[in-house]
C-alpha cells in the first residue's frame, strides 16, 4: 500500500540522522545557519540565471558525500515534491516567448530558460533542506532554532509536529486499514467515507491533545520546552560557517561558469 | 514521613455535559501504602486519577495531598508530589527523544543540568532503557514506550506514584519486570487496573469503584477472593485464584 510506503520512508529520513560522520557531528546551529544562507543565496538569483546556479550543486553534493547519505533516496524525495515546482513554472514557456538563443536550429525562448531556473532552484533548496534534516535530525534543528533566538512557542509547535506526525500517521493508517478490511471494491471507498474518516481522525486528535496536555501539566509544564543538551560551538563549527559564507559569496558575485568556459577556450587555442 | 498521604472526602464530580462521574468518593491512603483501584469500564477510575494531580478539580468535596488541599492555586505544588503514569505511553511521551522526555519533568522542577542528567540516567537505568536515550519515541516498541513513560515520571522522584493500567499492552515478560520494579518503589503507590493479578502482586489494599462511588475497600487478598463482589463489578477472580 502506498500509504504505508510513504510513511516508512519518512521514518528513514529520520534514521539517517543517527549516523556519526563529520557533517553529523557539526553543531546544529552551524548547519542551520549555513543552510539558511544557502537558501537565500540561491533564491536571490534573477530568473534567467542558469549558468551561475550550477556551481551551487557543490554544496548538496559535498554534504551527501561527507554525510554518507544515499543519493538515490535523496533524489527520490526531491522528485516526490517536484510537482509543486513544475506547476509554478510550467506556464512560463507559453507566456514568455521571446527568443534568447538558437541552438542547433532550435529556438530557445526566455520562458523555457526561466522554467529551468525554477527547477534548478527548487532542486537545490529542497535537497539542502532534506540534507539538513538527514544530517541534523529534526529535534536537533528545533533546539538549534531555540538557541538562535526563535520564540519558545514556535519551537514547541515544531517539536509537537514532529513527535505526533508519526502517531497521527499510524492512527490514520489504522483507520484506512480498518476501512479496507470491510470495504469490497468500490463500496466503502467513496468520498463520503473518506470525509468521515477525516472527521474521526480529527476527533481522536482533539482527545489525544487533551490527554497529552494533562500529561504535560502533571510534569510541571509552564510554557517552555526545556532541554539540557548544551552544544558548544567548536572552532570547526565556526570554520564551517565561515567557509560556507565565503563560498556562497564567491559563487554569488563571481561568474565562475563563465570563467571556466573562457579558461577552457584559452587552453584549447 | 507521615505527610505522603492522599485523602478524598465526599468528592463529587460532574463533567461539563452533566455526566456524574464521581458521586461522593471518600478514602484515605497513608504513607507507604500501595493501593489498587479496580472497577468496571466507565466506573470512574480514570476520573478519580485525574483528581490526584489537579487536572480535574472536584465539583464539591475535598482532595488533600500531603498537607495541601487541592485547589486551583495549589495545583502546581500537588503536581510536584504526585507523579501520574498515563495509560497510553504515546500521550505520555511528547518530546522528540527519550532523553528529552525523561528530562522534561526534572527541568521543569528547576533543577540544574548536571542534576537532571543524573536523575535521567538513574531513572532510565531503573527501567533498563539506558540504551534508548537518544531514540525518538516513535522508533520504540510498545513495551519500551511503557518503560520510558514510567521513567519519565520516576525521574521527578514523586512522593506518590499513580498509574493507570500500567501493564496494558505489555508482553508477559515486560509485565513481570514491571511488577518487580513496582515492588521496589517504596513510596505510596496507587494503581488502577483490570489486571487483578498485578494488583494482587503489587498492592496490599484494594478499592472497588462502581458508578462513581466506593463499594469496597480492604486488603487485596480479601477483596480479590470475593467472587460475588467481583462479579457484581464486571470483574472476575484473579487467575491465580481460579481453580479449574
Amino acid at each position: 500500500m502506498t500509504f504505508d510506503e510513504s510513511y516508512f520512508s519518512i521514518g528513514r529520513l529520520d534514521r539517517l540522522s543517527y549516523q556519526d560522520t563529520f557533517v553529523h557531528r557539526l553543531d546544529p546551529r552551524a548547519k542551520v545557519v549555513s543552510t539558511i544562507l544557502f537558501l537565500f543565496t540561491v533564491i536571490s538569483f534573477p530568473k534567467y540565471e542558469i549558468a551561475a546556479l550550477i556551481p551551487f550543486f557543490l554544496f548538496p553534493v559535498l554534504l551527501t558525500t561527507l554525510g554518507d547519505i544515499p543519493v538515490r533516496f535523496l533524489l527520490k524525495k526531491v522528485v516526490i515534491v517536484s510537482p509543486f515546482a513544475i506547476f509554478i513554472g510550467i506556464f512560463n514557456p507559453l507566456l514568455d516567448t521571446r527568443t534568447v538563443a538558437v541552438i542547433a536550429g532550435v529556438t530557445l525562448s526566455a520562458g523555457w530558460l526561466s522554467f529551468l531556473t525554477i527547477l534548478i532552484k527548487f532542486t537545490l533548496t529542497i535537497s539542502a533542506a532534506l540534507l539538513l534534516i538527514a544530517t541534523t535530525s529534526f529535534p536537533g534543528i528545533c533546539h538549534a532554532l531555540r538557541r538562535l533566538g526563535v520564540p519558545a512557542i514556535f519551537v514547541s509547535q515544531l517539536l509537537f509536529l514532529y513527535r505526533y506526525l508519526f502517531v497521527l500517521m499510524e492512527e490514520a493508517m489504522r483507520l484506512v486499514r480498518a476501512r479496507d478490511m470491510r470495504s469490497f471494491g468500490e463500496h466503502g471507498s467513496g468520498m463520503t467515507i473518506v470525509v468521515r474518516l477525516i472527521g474521526t481522525l480529527f476527533l481522536r486528535t482533539v482527545e489525544r491533545a487533551e490527554r497529552v496536555y494533562s500529561a504535560m501539566l502533571s510534569r510541571g509544564f509552564n510554557g517552555d520546552m526545556p532541554s539540557v543538551k548544551q552544544h558548544s560551538l567548536r572552532p570547526v563549527d565556526v570554520l564551517y560557517v565561515l567557509a560556507t559564507i565565503s563560498f556562497l559569496a564567491i559563487f554569488r558575485f563571481v561568474p565562475i561558469t563563465g570563467l571556466i568556459g573562457s579558461l577552457t577556450q584559452e587552453l584549447s587555442k | 514521613m507521615s505527610h505522603h498521604f492522599v485523602e478524598f472526602k465526599d468528592v463529587l464530580f460532574h463533567y461539563p455535559d452533566g455526566t456524574e462521574a464521581l458521586k461522593g468518593v471518600s478514602f484515605r491512603i497513608t504513607h507507604g501504602e500501595s493501593v489498587g483501584i479496580v472497577g468496571a469500564n466507565g466506573s470512574g477510575k480514570s476520573t478519580l486519577l485525574l483528581h490526584m494531580n489537579g487536572y480535574l478539580l472536584p465539583s464539591s468535596g475535598t482532595v488533600t495531598v500531603g498537607d495541601i488541599e487541592l485547589q486551583k492555586k495549589t495545583r502546581q505544588e500537588v503536581r510536584r508530589k504526585v507523579g501520574i503514569v498515563f495509560q497510553n505511553p504515546d500521550d505520555q511521551l511528547f518530546m522528540p527523544t527519550v532523553f528529552d522526555d525523561v528530562s522534561f519533568g526534572p527541568l521543569n522542577l528547576g533543577m540544574s543540568p548536571e542534576c537532571v542528567q543524573e536523575r535521567v540516567m538513574d531513572a532510565l537505568k531503573t527501567v533498563n532503557c539506558l540504551d534508548l536515550r537518544d531514540k525518538p519515541p516513535h522508533h520504540l516498541s510498545g513495551g519500551q514506550k511503557s518503560a520510558v513513560a514510567i521513567a519519565s515520571v520516576i525521574a521527578m522522584e514523586p512522593d506518590i506514584l499513580v498509574m493507570d493500567e500500567p501493564a496494558a499492552n505489555l508482553d508477559p515478560k515486560s509485565r513481570r519486570s514491571l511488577i518487580t520494579m513496582l515492588k521496589t518503589f517504596v513510596h505510596t503507590k496507587i494503581v488502577a487496573s483490570h489486571d487483578l493479578d498485578l494488583i494482587l502482586d503489587v498492592c496490599q489494599r484494594c478499592i472497588v469503584i462502581r458508578e462513581g462511588a466506593v463499594v469496597a475497600d480492604g486488603p487485596s487478598t480479601e477483596i480479590l477472593s470475593n467472587k460475588t463482589l467481583l462479579e457484581e463489578n464486571n470483574l472476575e477472580l484473579p487467575l491465580s485464584h481460579q481453580r479449574r
